[in-house]
């Protein structure tokens, strides 16, 4: 018998059916019952966030007759990152373990496949978040399931009293608890000229924004947000190195101007730095989830009663906010992958995460538009609906520094922090310009090592 | 044969056993005192092996990885490493951090034994115990509360100085002055183990050399030059050859109070490791950032040990 061989494209329209017949087929849950999983979980900073998450996965585990262990991973000193480091070195540890924003990326050779949990999610609830997709969908694979625990976004957060004494902005007209009231011709003068000027006059008037320059996250974020509505590309997704452009430059001349009227400290900034500044009450905004407001709600409650989140400022190629996904994902070494998607679904519907975001206040946000209309957001105070702009509305895009690069070449761009390094130069060490950019285009050239 | 062979050994083994002792050769090799030494040096060596040696030699291997640790690629992590700048401003910053940080702990040690060394013995021991307080203290507890008083907009010190009339220093916000920031809590924190050591040293000077140079009318100073120090070369080498090792390898200090910012130029070759390996995802770099330390300091212990051995010949 003559043993035919297949053609280039008889293997093309086979493997096109298959991925077409995953994407539309509907999840077939794969739990058996018995056995156990264990679990590594971010350790969430809100008091009783980690209890409602426990309660999820012991009902999921009783319903389905399964054991659920969890370790909660304490993020300080970077622990978790640690601990899945080892895991992943040693081939053994939780089944499922929490990652931080480019973790997925670092650990994709030993994470399982995840497209029929993503896949099902999506057909559910529609479009995810593109940093999220960036983040965790490898060459077409998810290898990591988005969480509503612990991902955040960081846009403004403002004493609207100060902005409308010092700078006549109300920010609560601009930006009312209800996005169907959002005013274009109000919400487009909030543009990074404005809150330029305004940051001038709240500098003048002894209540400075506290924008971190730091190493850290905070900082790498907001200057991301920012560097994004500029037009700023530090390497392209065809690893060409395009720092060296006039938006970078329009850029760093701006955030001279901006630096200016901070404090001088916020080069030393760790993520706290931000949060401490607008709880004294001395700062007049920051860009941060809302757990400063939830700790001045504890700890000042006069000056939480005056703070609003609302977009970031728009700039000349629209308006961006830093976001930070967190991830579950399910380790290739795990001995009960079934059963691990399946609480992976449970935990990711919308009444899972209704309970998850309420827990935490409103500060864990999933990474689905369409779960944005949750009333947590809108029933938080006070001041009532302070955090209803927290999920990105209007024109708001979600963003991340070293995007569009390879999220390989993206991690090494965030996780040195060459953007707000190249800032600090400018701004503090008052390095000229064309070499911090030559400085800049060198590191960003060592990030492209294969 | 085989019976002709059995036959020829057996006799000979019949023999054997009249003339040898009545204890086995297991025995008799169990009873070795090299075989003892070595069975209760066994768990050490297996910690060691296991903790310390094994380690070593597979973060070398981590290190001749690629990125994506799926490719052997030599020396390419080193090669790389030397054609980056940040890397030798590491480099640069780690010998400021250790050699500065080392001297001042020497310095200070000395002083300070001297001093104790000349309290009356009833109320050395108070002094002993106080001052070798940094010393029992946890190094990230202590750093955080350094960190506290650094804090860049909170600082403890600043509010004194503004209180005395001066203005603030940012201790942490500022590069150079952030670089003196970590410098000096690895001072406060190292000093003491100096002092003890200088004061063991010190007691150990036979007085009659004291008196003798008294005789000849030394002043302090001369004892000092002619008797103390040479007395104390040992001891002061063997000192700051741990404390070499010890301050270069040093990680909390920086990682707690700055980080390795601001604009990098706090890093040590450990908190740039950690940067490249456990944050950015690159563990084969960060291995081989930190094996640099390796050939520094081995050069470093071979220079002094090689003084102190010579010295030691001498008074032998």
């Amino acid at each position: 018998m003559r043993r035919q061989h297949p053609t280039r494209r008889h293997v093309l329209k086979t493997a096109a059916l298959g991925s077409a017949a995953l994407m539309t087929a509907p999840y077939v849950s794969g739990v058996h019952a018995a056995g156990t999983l264990s679990l590594g979980c971010w350790d969430h900073w809100v008091p009783g966030a980690n209890n409602t998450l426990t309660k999820l996965c012991n009902a999921w585990g009783e319903k389905n007759k399964v054991e659920v262990k969890i370790d909660y991973i304490t993020s300080q000193g970077e622990k978790d990152k640690l601990t899945a480091a080892a895991e992943a070195q040693a081939g053994t540890g939780h089944d499922i373990m929490s990652h931080r924003d480019w973790n997925i990326q670092v650990h994709q050779r030993v994470l399982e496949p995840l497209d029929e949990v993503v896949n099902e999610l999506i057909k559910q609830y529609g479009p995810i978040s593109p940093v999220a997709e960036y983040l965790a969908r490898i060459k077409g694979t998810w290898r990591g399931v988005p969480t509503t625990v612990g991902s955040q976004v960081k846009p403004c957060q403002s004493r609207f009293d100060l902005y409308q004494q010092h700078c006549g902005i109300d920010l609560r007209d601009m930006f009312p608890a209800d996005e169907a009231k959002y005013d274009k011709a109000k919400t487009d003068k909030w543009d990074w000229d404005l809150y330029l000027s305004s940051a001038e006059q709240l500098f003048k008037a002894g209540n400075p924004v506290g924008l971190p320059m730091g190493q850290t996250s905070d900082a790498v974020d907001w200057v991301g947000a920012l560097f994004n509505s500029f037009g700023v590309v530090m390497v392209d997704d065809k690893d060409n190195i395009r720092v060296d452009s006039p938006e970078t430059r329009q850029a760093l001349e701006y955030l001279k101007k901006l630096m200016a009227v901070n404090p001088s400290e916020v080069y030393a900034w760790d993520d706290a730095g931000n949060n401490r500044w607008i709880i004294s009450g001395k700062g007049s905004g920051i860009m941060n989830p809302p757990s400063s407001w939830a700790v001045a709600k504890r700890d000042n409650p006069t000056i939480a009663e005056k703070i609003w989140h609302h977009p970031m400022p728009r700039g000349p190629k629209g308006r961006f906010v830093g976001q930070l996904p967190q991830f579950y994902g399910l380790w290739q070494f795990s001995k009960n992958k079934p059963a691990a998607k399946d609480l992976l679904l449970h935990l990711s519907r919308k009444e899972s995460v209704a309970e998850l975001v309420e827990a935490s206040s409103g500060y864990d946000l999933p990474s689905f538009k369409s779960m944005y209309d949750l009333d947590t957001w809108k029933k938080v105070g006070p001041p009532l609906g302070t955090t209803f702009s927290y999920p990105p509305r209007g024109d708001e895009v979600t963003s991340i520094a070293g995007r569009p690069a390879r999220p390989e070449v993206g991690a090494q761009i965030y996780n040195q922090a060459i953007n707000t390094v190249m800032v600090a130069k400018f701004t503090q060490g008052n390095e000229k310009l064309d070499s911090v950019i030559k400085w800049a285009a060198s590191e960003l050239e060592g990030t492209l090592r294969v | 044969m085989a019976d002709a062979v059995q036959q020829s050994w057996v006799p000979a083994l019949a023999g054997a056993r009249e003339r040898a002792p009545p204890r086995s050769g297991l025995h008799r090799f169990m009873r070795r005192r090299s075989t003892l030494a070595f069975a209760m040096c066994l768990p050490l060596i297996v910690i060691i092996a296991g903790l310390v040696a094994y380690p070593a030699l597979y973060s070398i291997y981590l290190s001749t990885l690629n990125k994506t640790q799926t490719r052997f690629i030599g020396l390419g992590n080193f090669s790389f490493l030397l054609s980056r700048d940040v890397f030798w401003m590491v480099v640069w910053q780690s010998a400021i951090f250790a050699i500065t940080a080392v001297l001042a702990k020497a310095l200070i040690g000395l002083i300070t034994a001297h001093l104790v060394n000349n309290l009356p013995t009833k109320g050395q021991r108070k002094w002993r115990g106080m001052l070798l307080v940094p010393w029992v203290i946890p190094l990230a507890l202590s750093s955080l509360g350094w960190w506290w008083l650094f804090d860049p907009t909170h600082s403890a010190f600043n509010w004194l100085i503004v209180l005395l009339g001066g203005n603030e220093i940012p201790w942490l916000s500022d590069p150079y002055w952030a670089r003196f920031s970590v410098i000096l809590v690895n001072v406060w924190y190292g000093a003491p183990f100096f002092l003890i050591m200088y004061l063991a040293a010190l007691k150990s000077v036979p007085e009659q050399l004291y008196e003798a140079a008294a005789i000849d009318g030394a002043n302090a100073w001369q004892r000092f030059v002619h008797i103390t120090l040479p007395m104390m070369r040992n001891i002061i080498a063997i000192t700051v050859l741990f404390s070499l090792i010890v301050t270069f390898a040093n990680f909390d200090i920086v990682q707690i109070m700055t980080a390795g910012g601001p604009r990098n130029m706090t890093h040590v070759f450990a908190t740039y490791a950690f940067m490249l390996g456990i944050r950015s995802g690159d563990i084969p770099l960060g291995a081989a950032v930190s094996l640099f330390m390796f050939p520094i300091l081995a050069v470093a212990a071979v220079f002094i040990l090689r003084g102190v051995h010579k010295r030691g010949r001498e008074i032998g």
